[in-house]
């Protein structure tokens, strides 16, 4: 916008490199062999759910496994073994999840969202997901209610990631990308964070949570009785 | 089946004993070779150094001295990979300069007709036993342009492991340029050395008394090192280890 | 300033000149413009001769590359369906180059849509100027960045720097290497030539000057160095109102961009800043969402060796959610040049992944500051002539610092035959031809010091192409061949340094065959 003259100075200069490129050709006309797998491997669900739990594993994510009933018990049970005293929640994290957790929960939400400092002083976070991907042991966030904003699951070291078996398990990176919005703000998480900066051999733990903990859970853990727990629902669509 | 041999201008002036081999062992598989004088080099260094326009002539030199061969066989890797994959490129720019069309017709024509020595035994005539006897553990070094120019895969191991007497010893690192490369050799001398070096010690250390390769060119190089280091590994291309036989030498 | 300008005046380098951040201990300050450059550098062959001398560096490459190989190779094997996916990937990247035009004007109307702010940069110094007066116009003084080979190649750190702003790098290499006053010497890995040993040395040494120090009695594992990072680094993220980051991919239907990283660096720099611009180059666009699918699968295999990378952030604009105000500079800086050669242009779709460095025996053992440029190995061999243009011997020197071996090729995820590029540009070198510069087509003429050695060719190719005349050359050197010297002077020390010469036959093969079967030449 600042600098017209290099805008049209670039394009000029692009459309006279590509003086080879016929001038009736439509860019679709350049093809794009799609003849790759859309899901590498025939599997059942259940079995699509194992190899998440096992590619989760193997990045060094703790996975678990419960019921939807079994879910308050875990998540507190996990936080109070971590000594977890203050835990931000998105605002549309159902209100069940944490009752009984000997934790203090801080919603972050929109008029008063906290600030990167006050997100430092948290021990834990607990969000659900868009979705997660089996081939990849990758979990999605797309700013859900109940997941929030992308720097709640980043400052604090300690992310709890509930994954609802039924309906948020995809096999593959294709079928993941085709249900999520590009519109929404997304972070796809695979394992803690990592690096393979020194001598290129990874190493877990450097700025996001070193501890990435994904609850698989069967059944529908929305359906308590219980309202959410935040304040006004932060739209991020809006 | 009229096959011409292509010997290459590294066989032809410093390692005539491939080129009699490659004719020993042909000949010994009933096939006639022939070996038009009028021959010269595939112009390799000069096109791989920049010179394309340096090497047009030579390209049309190798069409016009094998237009009445069916086949073509070379003892090298690198030679055949230039036919096959650069003259095309060589003629499809000299088309977009407008003055392609002798060049392309002699490329195309060169380039599906011309064999890598190892491709055209177990392609072409379908032999991987060719009666071969060579009493020594040798180490195998796949060329660059053997391994992922023409896609040589295990044809020449297939050929090796049929030879009587031989013991075949596996190369560490097999796949890894030995660092020849041509004018690279003297343009980067260093890192030609150190690649070679470490190729060198791999090949010491199978414990072999022979390394071959399909290619001279390579072997020129990796044999030089082995020799100024003093490792008792000698040098031998494919060709003379298939053409030998007991009792022969 | 104009990095391809400033190259040009630029004095040829001295054989023997050092490169001197592959000789100084680790941390020592350069002589001159802190941060590091690569001006002035001495030609491939120079510099990577006093690389493989060095030791030390020699057994870090050897260790990173080697392990890094393996991986990768296990990762890819995974996937059935690699050579389809790769097929793919070349295909969307050529679709989007083929009509770059039109993918650039849909991805600026997308992101301005999304309430972004699209700047265009024909080159380094308005790209520079442009990211300048974006962090002036917050009132602050200080960045965060995200590792970014854009910001690398325009010189952004010095360009901020010169106006009183400080970036902050923090990618773990980036740390280092900036923290070291060193140069980047790999794509995925800057500070890949630097061992565990010498990288606690730099922490331990230079953390305490640019905020907090490293950790009392720091060692040397891995995990406590990634741990000093995350302490040194953590008050600048949460202070932070301006970060400055690249992108692997823009969306240009959607207008999203997406960055992939390992640490959270990257989230950190993203999320948590009021402001963020970020500087990418106009090859980094893919037409659609849908074309994720590729690139998702092919980069992470490809450069880590992993089946997904740690963290992926996508944004389209601005949201409820992150940084207020969001700025794109597109950038130029030679990539239309490259754009018009037909051959060459394949050099675009590079992703940056780094498996063809991996996987380099040059890269090995050259290491990544004899290529003189951000972009080092086999891509940056073909890289950096183009985006600059034959600017300087430094340039005239990286289509030749490879063996043509192929292994690059092999594995490049999007199917860049760099063995053909880098002879294309031999012959630009040595040939001459057309070429486009800056915008403006132009002839350039054939390299100068290659004038000798163009006589040489000339005279070989006559003789080629007259085999009489090759023939009596043969016949020469069989004749006089107890006479050839073990070691040769001049240039032929090039090759009797290292190697003992071929023993010359008594006859060649041609007269062999004249004699035995009776023809005649």
């Amino acid at each position: 916008m600042s600098s017209g003259g290099a805008r049209e100075q670039i394009l000029a200069r692009v459309r006279r490199a590509l003086a080879d490129v016929p001038r009736a050709e439509r860019p679709d006309d350049a093809p794009v062999p799609r003849d790759y797998l859309a899901v590498h491997g025939q599997r059942s669900h259940a079995a699509s759910v194992d190899l998440l739990a096992r590619n989760l594993t193997d990045y060094r994510a703790r996975v678990h496994r419960t019921e939807a009933a079994g879910l308050p018990a875990l998540l507190s049970r996990l936080l109070s073994e971590r000594g977890a005293r203050r835990v931000v929640v998105p605002p549309g994290l159902p209100r069940h999840w944490l009752v009984g957790a000997p934790v203090e929960t801080v919603p972050d939400s929109a008029p008063a969202a906290l600030t990167p400092h006050e997100l430092d002083a948290m021990d834990s976070v607990v969000t659900g997901c868009a979705l997660a991907i089996a081939e990849t042991g990758t979990v999605v966030l797309d700013g859900d209610p109940d997941q929030g904003r992308r720097s709640i699951t980043l400052v604090p070291d300690h992310h709890l990631c509930v994954v609802r078996t039924a309906d948020q398990v995809v096999d593959s990176v294709p079928q993941a990308l085709a249900r999520l919005e590009p519109a929404r703000p997304s972070t796809w998480i695979s394992g803690p964070s990592a690096t393979s900066d020194i001598e290129l051999e990874r190493v877990e733990g450097v700025h996001g949570p070193r501890t990435l903990e994904v609850i698989l859970v069967a059944g529908d853990p929305r359906s308590a009785s219980a309202p959410p727990l935040g304040v006004p629902p932060l739209d991020v669509r809006s | 089946m009229r096959v011409g041999l292509f010997v290459t201008c590294v066989n032809d002036t410093l390692y005539p004993r491939t080129g009699q081999a490659v004719v020993t062992l042909l000949e010994r598989l009933g096939v006639q070779v022939g070996f038009p004088m009028d021959q010269s080099c595939c112009g390799q260094p000069l096109f791989n150094t920049g010179y394309r326009h340096g090497t047009e002539p030579l390209v049309l030199r190798y069409a016009r001295a094998f237009r009445d061969y069916d086949h073509v066989v070379t003892p090298s890797g690198s030679c055949a990979a230039m036919v096959r994959e650069n003259y095309p490129r060589l003629a499809a720019k000299a088309a977009a300069e407008s003055r392609g069309e002798a060049l392309t017709e002699a490329a195309s024509d060169a380039a599906a007709k011309t064999y890598e020595l190892t491709e055209f035994l177990v392609d072409v005539l379908g032999v991987t036993d060719v009666g071969a006897y060579f009493p020594h553990t040798v180490t195998y070094h796949p060329t660059c342009h053997g391994l992922r120019s023409l896609g040589l895969g295990d044809r020449p191991r297939r050929l090796l492991e049929q030879v009587k007497g031989l013991e075949l010893r596996e190369l560490a690192g097999a796949e890894e340029c030995c660092g020849f490369g041509g004018t690279f050799a003297v343009k980067n001398p260093a890192v030609s050395s150190a690649m070679g070096r470490d190729k060198a010690h791999a090949i010491t250390a199978t414990g072999a008394h022979r390394v071959c390769t399909v290619d001279n060119s390579c072997l020129m190089h990796i044999g030089g090192i082995l020799s100024r280091e003093g490792s008792p590994v000698r040098p031998v291309h494919i060709a003379e280890i298939l053409a030998a036989t007991e009792g022969a030498r | 300033m104009s990095g391809r300008q400033d190259r040009q005046t630029t004095p040829d380098a001295t054989p023997g000149t050092k490169p001197d951040t592959m000789t100084r201990p680790p941390g020592e300050p350069r002589g001159h413009s802190p941060g590091g450059t690569y001006l002035g550098m001495p030609a491939f062959p120079q510099a990577a001769a006093l690389s493989t001398r060095d030791g030390r560096l020699r057994a870090n490459l050897r260790h990173a590359t080697h392990t890094i190989r393996a991986k990768r190779a296990q990762a890819v094997a995974e996937l059935d369906d690699w050579d389809r996916l790769r097929r793919a990937g070349a295909a969307v990247k050529d679709r989007t180059l083929r009509h770059l035009d039109h993918y650039l004007l849909q991805l600026e109307e997308s992101v301005t849509r999304a309430g972004g702010t699209v700047h265009w940069a024909a080159d380094a110094a308005e790209a520079n100027r442009i990211v300048t007066g974006l962090v002036r116009a917050t009132g602050e003084t200080e960045v965060v960045k995200v590792k970014s080979m854009a910001t690398q190649e325009i010189g952004l750190n010095e360009a901020l720097a010169g106006a009183g702003i400080r970036a902050y790098e923090t990618d773990l290499a980036e740390l280092i290497v900036q923290l070291g006053g060193d140069l980047p010497s790999h794509i995925l890995v800057p500070a890949i030539h630097r061992n565990r040993g010498e990288i606690r040395d730099i922490f331990r040494e230079h953390m305490a000057r640019w905020g907090r120090p490293a950790p009392e009695g720091l060692g040397d594992r891995p995990a406590d160095l990634a741990e000093a990072a995350r302490l040194h680094l953590r008050e600048k993220f949460l202070r932070a109102k301006v970060a400055v980051s690249g992108a692997n991919f823009m969306v240009a239907e959607s207008g999203t961009l997406v960055v992939v990283e390992s640490e959270g660096n990257g989230r950190m720099c993203l999320t948590l800043p009021e402001t963020l611009i970020s500087v990418v180059g106009i090859e980094k666009t893919v037409p659609s969402w849908r074309d994720l699918e590729v690139f998702l699968q092919l980069l992470p295999r490809s450069s880590t060796a992993e089946r997904m990378n740690p963290y992926t952030s996508m944004w389209t604009g601005t949201s409820g959610d992150g940084p207020r105000s969001f700025h794109l500079v597109l950038l130029d800086n030679g990539r239309t040049d490259t754009l018009a050669d037909q051959v060459g242009r394949q050099a675009l779709r590079c992703i940056r992944c780094s498996a063809c460095l991996n996987v380099c025996p040059v890269y090995e053992r050259a290491g990544g500051h004899a290529y003189g440029s951000p972009y080092p190995g086999p891509i940056g061999a073909i890289l950096t002539p183009q985006l600059r243009g034959m600017a300087s011997p430094l340039e005239e020197s990286l289509p030749y610092a490879s063996s043509l071996c192929g292994a690059c090729f092999e594995v490049c995820p999007v199917a860049i035959d760099i063995p053909e590029v880098l002879v294309h540009l031999r012959e630009r070198v040595v040939e001459g031809g057309p070429a486009t510069l800056r915008g403006t087509r132009t002839v350039i003429k054939p390299a100068r010091k290659h004038t000798a050695e163009r006589a040489v060719i000339r005279a070989t190719g006559w003789t080629l192409d007259h085999p009489g005349v090759l023939r009596h050359g043969q016949r020469l050197l069989s004749r006089t061949r107890r006479l050839h010297p073990r070691r040769l002077p001049g240039p032929g020390r090039a090759w009797t340094d290292t190697r003992e010469l071929p023993t010359v036959p008594a006859e060649p093969f041609r007269d062999w065959w004249a004699r035995a079967r009776g023809d005649t030449a």
